[in-house]
C-alpha cells in the first residue's frame, strides 16, 4: 500500500487514477479509455484505497454517493409515508390515537397506527435517516474536496500528451508555436481573464477554479443548516407553546418559566362591510358571507418580580402595552407572541330575577360570576337568594340524585337555588339553568328567571422563541453561495503544448462546452494553432 | 507520524464527533415528550399556596414529614371518592404525613362547597393560575405525588384511590420513620 510514483517523477497518493502533476493515466482502466474521467481531476478518492479497520468500512460506506443517494431517497419515500393521513398532531386532541386511526380510516388506519406512520415525523427511525444523510454529507464532502484540491493545486503546465489526448477539447497537428502568436493568445486569454501559466514552452490557462468548490460550500450550508435544526432540540433555543386567554385574565406565558404574564384587554374580530371598504371585496362578500379584516387582542406585558416559587403571588409591572394582530406579534426578549385562533362568546354571567310564578313580579335581579361566584345574594327587604351548588358543564343527575358537571367549562351552567323571601323565610329550592328550571323539592310561589347572558371571547396566542433562525439563515446564504458559485462560473482550462514537432491543444470545463469552445475559437482564431474539436457528439 | 496512522486517528476522531451528535439528536428526540415530567426519586419542587382558611403553605416547610399532595377538581369524579379516605387517614397519621389538596383552579364558592359537603378538614388550596399544576405536569385528575420527608418524590398515582387501603399503603409508605 505505498505511494504511486508516476514516470513524470510525481509521487501521487494510493489509488490516483490520473498523475496529480502531468496527467499520466496510472490505471490499467484508465489507459484504455478513449476519454478521461475528470470530475475529481482523477485523484484517488481516499475511501475507495484503504478498507483495513472497522473505521475505515465505516468511513467507506458513508463517502459512497451511491450510499447518500439511496438515503435521499428512502428519506423521500418515508416521508411521503406520512402524508397518506394525517400526523397525530393534526388529530382532534379529545380522540384518543390509539383508537383514532381505526374508527376513522378502518383496517388501513389501525395498520397505519401500529406501524407508527402517525408520528413518522418524531420516530427514532426518521431522526436517524436524517442523521445518516448528515453524516453522509460531511465524509463524502472530506474525501472529495480534498484529493480535488491537492489535483488542482499540484497540476504542472506541461500535461503529458496522453493527457491532453484524452480530453474531450483536443487538437494536434505537426509544427512549431511561433512567439508572435503565442504572444497574440496570451493577451486574448489574459483579455478574457485567464490566469496564464508557462513553463518549457507549454502553457495552461485556466479561470474560475473557485467554481469547482461550489458543491462542497453548498453542502457546509446544508450541514450547518442541518445543525440548526438539531439545536432546536436544545431546551431554551426554541419554544412554542400555545396560550388561551379569556378577556380580563391576566395569565402566565408559558415558556418563560414564570417571568411574564399577559393580560387580555380585549378581542377585537372585524369584518369587511359590503360598499363600506374596499370595493373589491364586495364580490367575495356577497359569495361566502363574511371576509375578516382584522384579529386583534390588545394585550399588556408584565414582568413579575416574585417568580422564584410557583403559586407565589405575582409582583406585576407593566412593561409594555400592545395590539397583537395577525403577523403583528408583540416581541419582547427573544419572545413573539402571535395571534393565532379565537373563540367567541364563551358565556361569562348570568343574570336571573327572583320573579313570584303567579304575578310575575320581580323582587331584584342577581348576577351570578360564572367564574366566580357569591355564596349568597341579598336583595334586601328580606328578599335573599342562596347558591347552594354550581355545575357549570351540567350533564345530568348521579345515581345519589346529586347534579354532576362534565369538566369545570360553563358550556352547560346550572345552579341550585335557595329563594328566601318574606313569605318563604326557609326558602324554596330552584334548580335553574339555561331554558329550564326544575323545582325538586315541590310547588315554589317564586321562580328565578333567567334575564340575561355575559359573554366574552377567548384568544389563542402563540409564544414562539427560536434562536436558532440566525443558525438557519446562515445555513441557507452558505448553500445558496455555494449553488450560484457552482452554477453561474465554469471552471476552464486550456493547455497548449509543442513536443517533438507536434502541437498539442487540449481544453477542459466543468460545465458549459459550449461556452469554452467559443472563447477557444476567439482566442486562436488567426493563427496556426489548431483550434480543439469536440469529440464527444451527440 | 506514520501518515496511516494519522489518517485512521482523523477519521476516528470526525466519526466520533458526528456519533456524539446524532446520538445528542435522537436522545434529545426521544426524550422529548417526557421532558420537564417528574418522576419517583426526584425532588419535589417547591411551591407556595394559600388555603381557604387564609394560611400559606410551602411544600419545604414540611421536610422531615411525608406529604400527600393532591390536585383535583369538584366534577371529578374519582376525586369524590377518594376523599374520604383522606379525610379519614389525615387524621389518624396526623403530625406524620400531611395532606395538601391542590385545586386546579376552580371558583372559592365549587371549592369551598365541596369541602363542606364532604367534611374536609385538611388543607385544601386553589391554584388559580394552574402554576403549581404545571410545574408538577399534572394532566390527567385526579394526580397524587407522595412525597417523603427528605422532599423527593416517593410515587405518583395517577387516578383515584377506591379503597382505603391504598391510600393507607401510601402513606406507609412516606411515614417518617422514628
Amino acid at each position: 500500500m505505498g505511494k504511486v510514483k508516476c514516470e513524470c517523477g510525481h509521487v501521487n497518493p494510493n489509488g490516483t487514477i490520473l498523475c496529480e502533476s502531468c496527467g499520466r493515466a496510472l490505471t490499467e482502466k484508465a489507459k484504455q479509455e478513449k476519454l478521461v474521467d475528470m470530475r475529481y481531476e482523477g485523484s484517488a478518492r481516499r475511501s475507495q484505497t484503504y478498507n483495513k479497520t472497522i473505521i475505515d468500512k465505516v468511513w467507506n460506506f458513508f463517502s459512497s454517493v451511491k450510499v447518500g443517494i439511496w438515503i435521499i431517497v428512502l428519506l423521500l419515500v418515508a416521508a411521503s409515508f406520512g402524508t397518506i393521513l394525517p400526523q397525530e398532531f393534526y388529530i382532534p386532541s379529545n380522540m384518543p390515537a390509539e383508537t383514532y386511526y381505526e374508527d376513522v380510516y378502518g383496517v388501513f388506519g389501525k395498520i397505519y397506527y401500529m406501524i407508527g406512520f402517525h408520528d413518522l415525523y418524531n420516530s427514532i427511525w426518521f431522526s436517524a435517516l436524517i442523521a445518516a444523510l448528515g453524516v453522509s454529507l460531511v465524509i463524502a464532502s472530506l474525501d472529495r474536496v480534498i484529493p480535488l484540491y491537492r489535483a488542482l493545486k499540484n497540476q504542472r503546465v506541461d500535461r503529458h500528451e496522453t493527457f491532453m489526448k484524452k480530453q474531450r477539447l483536443f487538437a494536434e497537428q505537426e509544427g512549431v508555436l511561433q512567439r508572435g502568436e503565442m504572444e497574440k493568445v496570451r493577451t486574448e486569454l489574459m483579455k478574457k481573464r485567464y490566469k496564464i501559466r508557462e513553463e518549457n514552452g507549454s502553457l495552461l490557462a485556466e479561470k474560475n477554479r473557485f467554481s469547482r468548490w461550489g458543491p462542497y460550500v453548498n453542502h457546509v450550508g446544508l450541514i450547518i443548516f442541518l445543525f440548526g435544526a438539531l439545536l432546536r432540540s436544545v431546551p431554551g433555543m426554541y419554544i412554542d407553546e400555545l396560550l388561551w386567554i379569556r378577556e380580563g385574565e391576566t395569565l402566565q406565558v408559558p415558556g418563560t418559566d414564570g417571568a411574564y404574564y399577559v393580560k387580555n384587554n380585549g378581542f377585537t374580530l372585524e369584518n369587511y362591510e359590503e360598499g363600506e371598504d374596499p370595493e373589491v371585496f364586495d364580490e367575495a362578500i356577497d359569495r361566502v358571507g363574511t371576509v375578516a379584516k382584522n384579529y386583534q387582542t390588545d394585550a399588556v406585558l408584565y414582568r413579575d418580580a416574585n417568580n422564584e416559587l410557583p403559586g407565589a403571588d405575582p409582583e406585576l409591572t407593566e412593561v409594555q402595552t400592545e395590539s397583537i394582530q395577525v403577523n403583528q406579534p408583540m416581541k419582547f426578549d427573544s419572545f413573539a407572541v402571535y395571534q393565532t385562533s379565537f373563540r367567541q362568546d364563551e358565556m361569562k354571567a348570568m343574570h336571573f330575577a327572583l320573579t313570584n310564578k303567579e304575578t310575575g313580579e320581580e323582587f331584584g335581579g342577581i348576577v351570578v360570576d360564572l367564574f366566580d361566584q357569591q355564596e349568597s345574594y341579598d336583595l334586601g327587604s328580606g328578599y335573599k337568594v342562596e347558591l347552594r351548588g354550581y355545575y357549570p358543564d351540567f350533564d345530568g343527575f348521579s345515581e345519589s340524585g346529586e347534579p354532576t358537571s362534565k369538566s369545570p367549562l360553563p358550556n352547560n351552567p346550572a345552579f341550585l337555588f335557595n329563594m328566601i323571601t318574606p313569605e318563604t323565610p326557609d326558602g324554596e329550592v330552584s334548580f335553574a339553568q339555561i331554558r329550564n328550571t326544575m323545582e325538586p323539592l315541590g310547588e315554589n310561589e317564586y321562580k328565578m328567571a333567567f334575564k340575561n347572558l355575559e359573554t366574552r371571547d377567548v384568544s389563542a396566542l402563540t409564544i414562539r422563541k427560536d434562536l436558532t433562525l440566525p443558525i438557519l439563515a446562515l445555513g441557507g446564504i452558505i448553500f445558496m453561495i455555494g449553488v450560484i458559485q457552482g452554477a453561474y462560473w465554469n471552471h476552464r482550462r486550456l493547455w497548449i503544448r509543442e513536443k517533438e514537432g507536434h502541437i498539442y491543444v487540449a481544453g477542459h470545463t466543468n460545465k458549459n462546452w459550449h461556452g469554452l469552445k467559443r472563447e477557444i475559437h476567439s482566442v486562436l482564431n488567426g493563427t496556426a494553432i489548431p483550434e480543439p474539436e469536440d469529440r464527444q457528439k451527440d | 507520524m506514520d501518515k496511516k496512522k494519522k489518517r485512521l486517528y482523523m477519521r476516528t476522531a470526525i466519526l466520533a464527533v458526528l456519533a456524539g451528535l446524532v446520538v445528542y439528536a435522537l436522545y434529545t428526540n426521544v426524550t422529548k415528550e417526557s421532558r420537564g415530567n417528574l418522576a419517583a426519586g426526584e425532588k419535589a419542587p417547591d411551591f407556595v399556596l394559600t388555603d381557604l382558611n387564609g394560611e400559606t403553605h410551602q411544600l419545604s416547610d414540611y421536610e422531615g414529614k411525608g406529604v400527600f399532595l393532591n390536585f383535583w377538581g369538584t366534577w371529578c369524579e374519582p376525586c369524590k371518592e377518594e376523599m374520604p379516605h383522606m379525610e379519614k387517614l389525615a387524621k389518624e397519621y396526623e403530625g406524620q404525613v400531611e395532606i395538601l389538596a391542590v385545586n386546579v383552579g376552580e371558583s372559592n364558592f365549587q371549592v369551598n362547597n365541596f369541602a363542606k359537603q364532604y367534611g374536609l378538614t385538611f388543607p385544601i388550596a386553589i391554584d388559580s393560575g394552574k402554576e403549581v399544576m404545571d410545574t408538577y405536569g399534572v394532566d390527567p385528575l385526579p394526580t397524587t405525588f407522595m412525597i417523603k420527608p427528605d422532599g423527593t418524590i416517593d410515587q405518583i398515582v395517577i387516578g383515584g384511590l377506591i379503597q382505603e387501603e391504598q391510600v393507607r399503603a401510601l402513606f406507609e409508605r412516606v411515614k417518617p420513620s422514628s
